[in-house]
């Protein structure tokens, strides 16, 4: 079985947040991570690796830092990494990033793709979706249990709503969007790192996606225009209290909500 | 001459800082308050490959090398005295030895399952009336047939009851050297669950308090003849260079203990407010914490000066890392010592406070200058090479 993760570098939330003049985010000037959803995505694909002895692929799409991301995952036990980077895909809104990504797998063989349910960056839930509708694959999104048969040829997924969950069945190939809750993800390591940062990442660009049109690419392939980004305004340390009896909370939360004329 | 660390290196530091953080940190207090040895943590860190880091990968390690190890135990130990030891004790005392000296079949029967961290290690020197003095042994060990027969008893031993694999040192014989007579030491492998050999007191301490410290007790103890590590009468040479390679160790957990110390008590100083403002704007506590960040870098540097030179000997047999790491034992503990107190300083009051971690970094500081050599015998290794 051969499973391919797709994963983002995304901005670490714990660092401050920086944009390009176009409204674009620098991500250069930023401390990244492993979109968390994407690593639930690689836990998931990695059990399958020690339950079947299924093969991991990682692909990103990104500068040539995003390799980062891809080392990470081959130290937590991914098999290869493949890196899509060119100067003419930047600045990629969820349409141009799908049409990329999903150029990019039409060169790689694959039963299951795997994406996180969306980027802590965008927060869009659009790019899984959209690749798998490039390839003309079944997608089940939303996903917190996954199991394969893999001599059935199918995949059972749970998937999560906010007061239910449904269980689908899909054929393979197929892709599934993964929540957090699809898999705690392992610790890399040591010896993994060593053999990761030695590892020969794949390196694609432009011209290696197979099927797309320079129209659909970068920020000029990119319906979406951004307006305006800032970054949040930074909420005050707030008051602790205290008080000593329920009653007592009722009458403060009051007596704030009055004097902020909010009732 | 190099500063910065590598990709691999830096990698590797996230790893062990994040595992530390996870995983260390929210059992340290009950670890210390309860003498509870962090079980689940140890399962942790085999599942993951950290009890065997720098053992060849053939060997079921990790392929790593000393200063990846050193590494790891210095960011457990950040947050957990305890959890550094823990590890340092397996891979430096017990795996070690067995690495270097073990014939295949011990490598085989032993090293790999330690490697994998299928199996805890631990060593026993040190007896009721021989610390600094290994001549002091009173532990015996005669050859019977095919079983070598172990009489005696070890003190302090870290990782005591929970250990699988020990490595034993006791007295075969006398020898004659420079026309006197001495005892002869030999090393051995022994087994926990070996008939005759069992455990007496748990040692209540003062820090490192869930490292399960155990006396080990041997009576009529056999053990098959194969276990005898390296030479007989090799015992006192491979205890030394064992303690070369565990004093890395050491070093790493009392610069973790310093920087954990030192960064705990950045944040404290910003929060706690006097006079109307945070300490941290008073000089005494701006001229304290430069001291003792300086004091860190250099035993920073010190350690892991000491970790690439045993990775060199790894290469090269012919060198020799012993005065480097008895400089970055000795001038690493003794610095974990001073930060650790100045940091229970800098905390006033709370510092004296068990719920603080740092009253507990302090009271872990304290052993890193006595086990595993003292810093009295750090300076005779070091005074030695410069007088012979």
């Amino acid at each position: 079985m051969k499973v391919v993760v797709c994963v983002k570098q995304v901005p670490d939330t714990k660092g401050g947040v920086k944009f390009n003049p176009d409204g674009t985010l620098d991500r250069a000037a930023m401390l990244a991570i492993m979109n968390p959803d994407d690593k639930a995505g690689l836990e998931a694909a990695l059990k399958l690796k020690d339950k079947y002895g299924a093969e991991v692929t990682v692909l990103t799409m990104g500068l040539p830092k995003a390799a980062d991301v891809l080392r990470e995952a081959i130290a937590m036990g991914a098999d290869k990494g493949v890196l899509v980077t060119d100067r003419v895909l930047g600045g990629a809104d969820t349409w141009a990033t799908s049409t990329t990504i999903a150029g990019a797998l039409r060169n790689l063989e694959y039963d299951l793709i795997i994406t996180g349910r969306q980027a802590i960056d965008g927060d869009t839930a659009q790019v899984g979706p959209q690749i798998a509708e490039h390839l003309g694959l079944p997608v089940i999104s939303y996903a917190e249990e996954l199991e394969v048969d893999e001599a059935a040829k199918k995949v059972t997924v749970k998937r999560q709503f906010d007061d239910r969950y449904m269980m689908l069945e899909a054929s393979l190939p197929c892709l599934v969007t993964a929540l957090s809750e699809l898999g705690e993800p392992r610790y890399m390591t040591p010896g993994g790192i060593f053999d990761a940062v030695d590892a020969e990442i794949t390196t694609w660009g432009r011209n290696d996606l197979k099927d797309v049109d320079d129209s659909n690419l970068g920020l000029a392939g990119s319906p979406t225009k951004i307006a305006k980004a800032s970054d949040k305004v930074r909420k005050g340390a707030g008051e602790k209290v205290t008080p000593d009896s329920p009653e007592d909370a009722v009458k403060y939360i009051i007596g704030k909500l009055d004097e902020k004329h909010a009732i | 001459m190099e500063f910065t660390l590598d990709k691999k290196h830096e990698m590797a530091r996230s790893l062990f800082r994040e595992f530390a953080l996870n995983e260390a940190k929210p059992l340290a207090q009950q670890t210390d308050e309860e003498e509870r040895f962090p079980r689940e943590t140890v399962d942790k860190m085999a599942k993951f490959g950290f009890l065997g880091i720098p053992i060849p990968k053939e060997m079921g390690g990790q392929g790593c090398d000393v200063l990846t190890y050193a590494m790891a135990v210095e960011e457990l130990s950040k947050v957990c005295g305890t959890t550094g030891v823990i590890l340092s004790a397996h891979t430096s005392l017990c795996a070690d030895p067995i690495m270097t000296f073990g014939t295949p079949e011990q490598k085989e029967k032993y090293l790999i399952p330690l490697a994998k961290g299928e199996k805890l290690g631990a060593f026993g020197l040190t007896e009721p009336g021989a610390g600094t003095d290994a001549q002091g042994q009173q532990t015996k060990a005669v050859l019977d047939g095919d079983e070598w027969v172990l009489n005696g008893s070890k003190c302090f031993i870290t990782n005591g009851k929970e250990a699988d694999v020990y490595v034993i040192f006791a007295v075969t014989g006398k020898i004659e050297k420079r026309g006197k007579m001495m005892k002869e030491i030999s090393a051995f492998i022994v087994e926990k669950g070996t008939p005759g050999f069992s455990f007496g007191v748990k040692e209540n301490k003062m820090g490192i308090r869930g490292s399960s410290t155990y006396e080990l007790i041997f009576t009529d103890c056999r053990i098959p003849k194969g276990n005898l590590l390296g030479q007989q009468g090799k015992g006192f040479n491979i205890a030394m260079h064992t303690l070369d390679g565990g004093r890395i160790g050491i070093a790493a957990q009392a610069l973790g203990l310093a920087e954990g110390a030192l960064e705990t008590t950045i944040a404290y100083v910003k929060e706690r407010k006097q006079f109307g403002r945070s300490i941290a704007q008073f000089q005494n506590t701006q001229f304290e914490l430069a001291n003792m960040a300086t004091k860190v870098q250099a035993a920073q540097y010190m350690v892991y000066s000491a970790a690439c030179k045993k990775d060199e000997y790894t290469k090269n047999p012919k060198i020799s890392y012993s005065v480097e790491a008895a400089m970055a034992k000795l001038y690493a503990a003794e610095v974990a010592m001073e930060v650790t107190t100045k940091a229970v300083q800098l905390h006033g009051g709370y510092g004296y406070i068990r719920e603080y971690d740092v009253e507990r970094m302090m009271r872990d500081a304290k052993i890193t200058e006595i086990y595993e050599g003292t810093s009295e015998v750090q300076r005779m290794v070091i005074s030695g090479s410069l007088l012979k």
